[in-house]
Order: structure tokens, then C-alpha cells, then sequence
């Protein structure tokens, strides 16, 4: 019987990194896993429990569990949505079912290491230059920190050195725009430091879109793409 | 400098990197060199394990408060220690009140205390007519300045070495390409005049070891061994969450501590006070005073869900690690304890009411967790009292109504669709900067480019 997931696909890539899903569906039929995607799903709702709306974020965790709860495996694009779900859904539902969704939900990265065993995806990344920032829910919450590195490796990209890879980028959902100023210097920080890259790559499209709208208002060309869209071009197909 | 008050956290961090743009300089490189130190110490020892026992000993400490003030308190008393219990920051300072009349105190020097700063000590004694005068160097630096501490251990953090050079060129008459020996002499020179002078030392406590009523102080200056030895009355003020249990747990801390705050195996001094000068010894103050301060830790004691940042040692290793103090530092937080410690026991101390901004003003990284020695669970005690913000009606009431709307859609896939549509077609794109939310997104960054079509809009019409 073959391996069969659920896409979460999460409400901020379904609106913003829409081709980053795509690819994701792309990167695991190839792999040969059946993907499904639940019509029902709509935001884990780690925005509200994170501004302290927790009442909110239980109804949006009990829709989440109710919409996922026939799934064999729950893969995100995104390690802070997949944080979530694994790290603090069991504080918001009590009960079981929290624990049982947590136990089968995995970042892509984390999925495609964790339980496929991928080791190399193919050769379509060689010679890029990347710069991975470790998004701070996949890197704490999750422990992903090798997972995408090696796919990325694996495919024939060059992981270019970045002193500020493991620091925040000052997204934080709500604390972009409740605290822009602050925000925005967070961003500098890792824009600074970034070094002459092709791209730069995350498990995280709300860090992506900080680091890219950040330069796009300092004016630099450097170009951001999901992780999902960098290993789905990995596999060279 | 007007100071900002917790509150104003926004308006302080904007204004504090719009105007001087030096301070984010300073201190992003201070930090960091802190936190590269920490790093290497931390990996001197089995650093998860001697953070698990630190836990474990404040934990049980705090657990059993009580027995261990009581047994602290004996232990001191029977060494000819005057001990007094302040529940407020008030009766701390009527403590000074009784002193300064009693033995017609003049001038006071203060080693480094951060519960000094919380109570105001300073102002306090001039408002008694007595000069205090800080020792530390750094704590030195920002007196002559008239401002407050900007991090728990380096209270100086902000200030340049070229802020240093201008300062005392001005105040000292030191060269104005002085090299920092040069500085830090000139600053001695002028303490050790303060040292002579003074009728009172006062200090803080890093630790107190309640079987044996040991105070303990960490320091690299060398300047809390004099506040507390030369004066002849020296006074301590300690939170009383300052009690290990026994003198020999000091073994650990003593060396965690130094490790966590600025990678050292231990500090350059440390002092362990037993009491006044005995009969056989040839100094010391005559006098020792121990204020053991409540001022609002009792209280936070009390609260099921906050209390665990009572354990806190004051290191600053959080600070040094949280990208977002690293951007401006201790004042933009407003009072004495900033960074992600300090938000989690300002709502307690100050009240939330005044200080619900601040477990705001963190992106919930978790760096503080993963540094924290005492394992305090900083990221969720913020998220904590957000929701009692929340709860108690605190929080942006837009922020809300928003949030509840949200929610709701997000329980009707259909309409949640519908809405997550809205993003292409309406013309927000160039109304953004004047709407909610994508205004101030906008400030920074340019506005987000929603994808072509959605995710769900293509799976519809099938992924090749």
C-alpha cells in the first residue's frame, strides 16, 4: 500500500505561496506518495493563540483536527504551522485527538527525511548558490535543522555560510505589524549579512515574505523562493 | 533623557532606532559577543544537565519559600545581622530612612543591584540629602549620564567606547582619544575617593544560601567587595527569590551564572557575606542590614502560570540572544528589567495594566528559551499574558473583533475561501497604506504579492 498524506496547505502559502504547494504535491506524487487535499481546511490558527487569542486559536485547532482527522500523515510547507499543530494544539483541544494529529504531522522537509528516508532528490540544483534561513518554529519547535540542508546539498546546491541564518527575520505573524519599526530592523539584520546568493530559501513563507518585501523596500534584486519550490526543481525533472 | 514608560514600548523602540541609530550598533555587537561567550561556555560543561539542576533547585527552593527565608533569617541573626522584611519598594527605602538618621549618613557608594534600580535607591538617598555613587564602571558611566541600566549586566551596553570618550574627556578630563585603560583608570581614580568617603555601602545579592544566611555577589571589578567591606554599615537589598538552599548549591550557580551572562567559568570576585566584622577580623562593615524585597513577587508567586520566572538569576542571557532587545536595547522597555525576562515579570510587578505591551514585544523566536539557564519557558509565559491581556479586555479591542471574525471564517471553508479571494481582485494594493494591519506592513516593506491563482484554485483545476 502506498504512503498517503494530506496537504495542509496552510492559509497563508494557499494565498501567497500558491505554486510552493503545487510544487509540494509535485515533489511527493513523484516520490510516489498519494496526496489528498481536505477541501475543509482553512488556518491552524497559530496567528491568534500567538497574540494571546486563545479562545480563537481552540476553534480553529478544533476545526483543524476535525478536518484532518482521517489523515495517515498531515504534511505542511511550513515548519510554524506544522510547530503549531505539533508543539501546542494538545494545550488547546483536550483529549486525545490533539496528541494523535500531532504525532502525524511533519513539515515537508522533515516528512520527506523523517519518513520517506530521501536521500538525494536528483541533480537540478547544481550549481546554486543558497542561503537557507533556519525559520525560528522549524529550527526550535520542530528540531528541523539538517533535513532541508541535506535535500538542498543532495540536489547539487551549494549552502552558502550566513552569520545570521539562525536569527530571527522579525516576522512573528502579528508582531510585524503591531511592532513594524523593531520588525523591520530584524529584517536588516539578516539582509546585511546576507551573502552574494542565487536565492534564499526557507521552510517558511511568512519569513519570506518579510526578508522579500524588507528588500524590496531597501531596493536589492535578491530573489526568495519556498523551499518546496527549490526541491521540486531538485528532483530535475 | 525623559525615560519611556512600559507602555510606550512602540513608540520608545522607534524612536530609540530613529534617533540614535549608535545605540542598535552597540548593543547588537555587545550582545553578541556576550552570546558567542555563552556559546563556548556552555559547551565547557554538560551545559543541558547543570541547567536541569538549576531548574530543579530554584524550583524546590521556591516551592518551599517560606522554610528557607525563615532558616536564612535565623542563620543571619545569629551572625548579629540586622534582617528586614519590605513588602513594598516603600518599606525597602524607609529602611534607608532609619539608617541614613541613625548614623548621619552623608555618601553612599552602590555596588551593581538591579532590585536597587527597581526600587529607586538612588533617588531616594538624594531626596535624604546623600550622594549615592555608583562603582561598577559601566553603572558609573550612565550615572554621570542620568540614565537608567539598558541590560540587567552590562548597564552601559548602549554607550559606544566613543560615548565613553566624550563623557569623560567632559567629566574627568581624560584625553578625548583615550584608550579604555586610560577610561577605566580615571574612573577609579575618582571611585576610590567615593570608596574612602562613604558611610554606607549598598549592594544587591546574587544568591543567598539559606543554612548558612551566606549572601553571595559576582562581580569582575572588584568594586561590591569594597561597597560592602569598606563602609561601615552595609546594607543588602535581595528579592527573595534570591534563596538556594544550602551554601554548597552555590558550587553550581556560582559557576552557571558567570557562564550564562558573560561566558566566564566564574567572575573575577566573589564575595560571600556571613555578617558584620567579628571581633578577631581586621575589617568589614560594623553594621550589616538585610531587605528582603516582595515588591510584587509574592504575588507572582501566587499565579499558577507565571510563576516560573521567579527563577530567573539575572544573567541576561536572553537579552543577549533576543533579536529583538538586540535592536534597542534595555529602554525601550521602560523600566528596570527589559528584554524577555523582564516581560514576563512586569505584568506581575507593575501590574498588567501598565505593562500588557510588553509580552508584545517579542516575534516568540524561543531563542531565550534555548539559552535560559534556569529553563524558564519564556516564549509561552509571553503568550501567557497575552491572553490575560486578552482576557482582561487590555488588548486592541480592533485586534479583537478581528481576530473573532477571523475564527469564524476559519470554521466555514467556503466563505474562508471566499475571503482568501478578495486579496486579488479588490484594489487594496495601493489603498494598503492607508488600511489596518497592511498599512503597517507596508511602512517597512512592500506590500506581499498574493499568488496569481490560490493553492485550493489550482488543485481544483488539477496539478500536472
Amino acid at each position: 500500500m502506498s504512503t498517503r498524506v494530506a496537504l495542509f496547505a496552510t492559509c497563508l502559502a494557499d494565498q501567497f505561496f500558491a505554486e510552493a504547494c503545487a510544487d509540494t504535491v509535485r515533489l511527493l506524487r513523484h516520490l510516489g506518495v498519494a496526496v489528498d487535499f481536505p477541501a475543509g481546511q482553512t488556518c491552524c490558527g497559530q496567528p491568534a493563540y500567538n497574540a494571546g487569542h486563545v479562545r480563537d486559536a481552540q476553534r480553529m485547532a478544533a476545526h483543524t483536527i476535525e478536518v484532518f482527522r482521517a489523515a495517515d500523515y498531515v504534511v505542511l510547507p511550513s515548519g510554524s504551522c506544522a510547530g503549531m499543530v505539533r508543539c501546542f494544539y494538545r494545550e488547546l483541544e483536550p483529549g486525545d485527538r490533539a496528541d494523535d494529529l500531532a504525532a502525524r504531522t511533519y513539515e515537508l522537509s522533515q516528512f520527506l527525511v523523517q519518513v520517506l528516508g530521501v536521500g538525494s532528490l536528483g541533480h537540478g540544483l547544481e550549481g546554486s548558490r543558497v542561503a537557507y534561513h533556519h525559520g525560528c518554529h522549524a529550527l526550535r519547535e520542530l528540531g528541523i535543522e539538517a533535513e532541508p540542508l541535506d535535500l538542498l546539498r543532495g540536489a547539487g546546491a551549494e549552502i552558502v555560510e550566513w552569520e545570521a541564518d539562525r536569527e530571527c527575520c522579525g516576522f512573528g505573524g502579528l508582531f510585524s505589524t503591531k511592532l513594524p519599526e523593531v520588525s523591520g530592523a530584524m529584517a536588516d539584520r539578516k539582509l546585511d549579512t546576507l551573502p552574494a546568493v542565487d536565492v534564499v530559501t526557507s521552510t517558511d513563507g511568512g519569513c519570506l515574505l518579510q526578508l522579500s518585501g524588507r528588500a524590496g523596500k531597501r531596493g536589492t534584486g535578491t530573489r526568495f523562493e519556498h523551499l518546496a519550490r527549490l526541491l521540486w526543481r531538485g528532483v530535475g525533472a | 533623557m525623559s525615560h519611556a514608560r512600559p507602555g510606550d514600548y512602540r513608540a520608545a523602540s522607534a524612536r530609540i532606532l530613529r534617533e540614535t541609530p549608535g545605540v542598535r550598533a552597540s548593543v547588537g555587537s555587545a550582545t553578541r559577543a556576550f552570546d558567542a561567550h555563552r556559546t563556548l561556555a556552555y559547551e565547557g560543561i554538560d551545559a543541558e544537565r547543570w541547567r536541569d539542576w538549576a531548574r530543579d533547585v530554584k524550583t524546590h527552593a521556591l516551592t518551599h519559600l517560606d522554610r528557607y527565608l525563615a532558616e536564612a533569617e535565623a542563620r543571619m541573626q545569629e551572625r548579629g545581622v540586622h534582617v528586614h522584611w519590605a513588602e513594598t519598594a516603600d518599606d525597602a527605602l524607609a529602611v534607608l530612612d532609619d539608617l541614613v538618621a541613625k548614623h548621619a549618613i552623608r555618601s553612599a557608594v552602590k555596588a551593581k543591584s538591579m532590585v536597587s534600580e527597581e526600587l529607586g535607591v538612588n533617588a531616594h538617598l538624594e531626596g535624604l540629602g546623600v550622594r549615592p555613587v555608583e562603582t561598577d564602571l559601566g553603572e558609573y558611566i550612565i550615572q554621570l549620564l542620568g540614565e537608567p541600566p539598558s541590560h540587567i549586566v552590562g548597564p552601559a551596553i548602549h554607550k559606544s567606547l566613543d560615548d565613553c570618550r566624550r563623557l569623560f574627556n567632559e567629566r574627568l578630563g581624560t584625553p578625548p582619544d583615550a584608550d579604555p585603560d586610560t577610561l577605566a583608570r580615571a574612573a577609579r581614580i575618582a571611585l576610590r575617593q567615593a570608596f574612602l568617603d562613604a558611610d554606607l555601602g549598598i549592594s544587591g545579592a546574587n544568591f543567598v544560601a539559606a543554612d548558612t544566611g551566606t549572601l553571595a555577589l559576582i562581580e569582575n571589578e572588584g568594586n561590591i567587595r569594597l561597597s560592602t567591606s569598606l563602609p561601615p554599615v552595609h546594607v543588602a537589598f535581595v528579592g527573595i527569590e534570591k534563596i538556594v538552599p544550602r551554601l554548597e548549591d552555590l558550587s553550581g550557580f556560582l559557576q552557571l551564572t558567570a557562564r550564562a551572562a558573560t561566558g566566564q567559568p566564574i567572575g573575577n570576585f566573589v564575595s560571600l557575606i556571613q555578617g558584620p566584622r567579628a571581633a578577631d577580623e581586621i575589617d568589614g562593615p560594623e553594621e550589616v542590614h538585610v531587605v528582603f524585597v516582595d515588591n510584587g513577587r509574592v504575588a507572582l508567586l501566587e499565579d499558577d502560570a507565571a510563576w516560573e520566572a521567579l527563577r530567573c538569576i539575572r544573567c541576561g542571557a536572553c537579552l543577549n540572544i533576543c533579536p529583538v532587545y538586540r535592536q534597542t536595547g534595555g529602554h525601550a522597555y521602560g523600566w528596570t528589567y527589559s528584554g524577555p525576562i523582564g516581560s514576563i515579570i512586569a505584568p506581575a510587578m507593575l501590574g498588567l495594566e501598565s505593562a500588557h505591551p510588553l509580552p508584545y514585544a517579542s516575534s516568540l523566536c524561543g531563542a531565550c528559551a534555548d539559552v535560559c539557564p534556569v529553563r524558564i519557558p519564556i516564549p509561552e509565559l509571553l503568550v501567557h499574558w497575552r491572553n490575560r491581556s486578552v482576557e482582561s479586555g487590555l488588548a486592541s479591542g480592533f485586534e479583537g473583533i478581528g481576530s473573532r471574525l477571523y475564527a469564524g471564517l476559519a470554521e466555514r471553508p467556503g466563505a474562508f475561501a471566499a475571503a482568501g479571494s478578495l486579496l486579488r481582485w479588490t484594489p487594496w494594493r495601493s489603498a494598503g497604506r492607508a488600511l489596518p494591519v497592511l498599512g503597517e506592513w507596508m511602512q517597512q516593506r512592500t506590500a506581499p504579492p498574493p499568488s496569481p491563482k490560490s493553492f485550493r484554485q489550482l488543485w481544483k483545476e488539477g496539478i500536472e
